[in-house]
C-alpha cells in the first residue's frame, strides 16, 4: 500500500514519484502531468503563480486521492501539487497511479485530476509576454486585475 | 488583556440575552485583492449563517465584487449558504479553484 499527497513548493521529482509506485502487484503505471503551457486564449503566458488555501488544500487532495483509492480499489496512488512561481513547461500537478489492470489505473488519474479541477482550493495568476497578469478561472473566465494596481 | 475582555464581553451578552461572536473571514485570490486584505475578523451578533457572513464582507469596500453565494467553507470544510456559523470558526471565501 503507498498511497501518499502533498502539497508542495518545490520541483516535483517525477523519477521519485513513480519509483514510489512500483510493485510487481501491478501491471500498469499511468503517470499524469500538468505544464505551464506557453499559450491560454491566445495569449502568450510567461509563467503562472499558484496560491492556495493551503491547509485546506492539504486535506482536500488527501481526500480525494483517498476516495478515489476506495473507489478504483488502487492500492499504489501517489499525488503532488505544485505553489508559487512556475515557468513554462513546469510540472505543477503529478499523479501516479499503478494497478493491477489498465482500466483501472486510467479511469483513477482521470477521476484525481477532474476532482482536483473541481474542488482543490488552489488558485492561478497568470503573466503575460506584455506584462499584464490576471486571475484565472478553471471555467474559463478571467477576472482583470484593477488597473491601478497593474502599475 | 484579551482574555478579561472576552469575559466582559461574555457578561454583557448574558445580560442582554445578545449572542456576540467573533469568526475569522479568510479570502484568497482576487476577492483577497478586492478586499484588500486576506484576514477580515467580524464580530455578529445573534444566530449566525455562512449566508450572514457574506452578506457582512459584500457590505465592505471593495465587497461587491464577491458574487451573493460563493463557495464557502467552514472549518476547512465546504459548506452551504444555511450553515450555522459559531464563534470562533473559521469562514473561508473560495473564489473559483483553478488548480491542476
Amino acid at each position: 500500500m503507498s498511497i501518499r499527497t502533498a502539497i508542495v513548493r518545490r520541483a516535483i521529482d517525477v523519477s521519485a514519484l513513480l519509483a514510489e509506485v512500483e510493485s510487481t502487484a501491478n501491471g500498469a503505471t499511468i503517470l499524469f502531468l500538468g505544464h505551464v503551457r506557453e499559450l491560454n486564449d491566445g495569449r502568450a503566458v510567461t509563467g503562472i503563480e499558484y496560491s492556495a488555501y493551503g491547509e485546506m488544500a492539504e486535506r482536500e487532495l488527501a481526500a480525494i486521492v483517498s476516495e478515489c483509492a476506495e473507489h478504483f480499489e488502487v492500492a499504489h496512488l501517489v499525488a503532488e501539487h505544485r505553489l508559487g512561481a512556475l515557468e513554462l513547461g513546469d510540472v505543477s500537478i503529478a499523479i501516479v497511479v499503478a494497478h493491477p489492470h489498465r482500466a483501472e489505473a486510467y479511469e483513477a488519474s482521470r477521476f484525481v485530476i477532474e476532482e482536483v479541477k473541481r474542488r482543490l482550493p488552489i488558485w492561478k495568476r497568470e503573466g503575460y509576454a506584455d506584462g499584464a497578469s490576471e486571475w484565472v478561472n478553471a471555467g474559463g473566465v478571467a477576472h482583470e486585475q484593477p488597473a491601478q494596481k497593474q502599475q | 488583556m484579551a482574555s478579561i475582555g472576552r469575559l466582559a464581553l461574555w457578561r454583557f451578552s448574558r445580560g442582554f440575552n445578545i449572542h456576540a461572536m467573533t469568526v475569522t473571514a479568510l479570502l484568497f485570490a482576487s476577492y483577497a485583492e478586492s478586499l484588500g486584505s486576506d484576514r477580515v475578523e467580524l464580530t455578529l451578533t445573534g444566530t449566525t449563517t455562512v449566508r450572514d457572513v457574506v452578506e457582512r464582507l459584500r457590505a465592505m469596500p471593495g465587497g461587491s465584487s464577491l458574487p451573493a453565494a460563493p463557495l464557502v467553507a467552514v472549518n476547512l470544510t465546504y459548506a452551504g449558504a444555511d450553515q450555522r456559523v459559531e464563534s470562533g470558526d473559521e469562514v473561508a471565501i473560495i473564489p473559483p479553484v483553478a488548480g491542476g
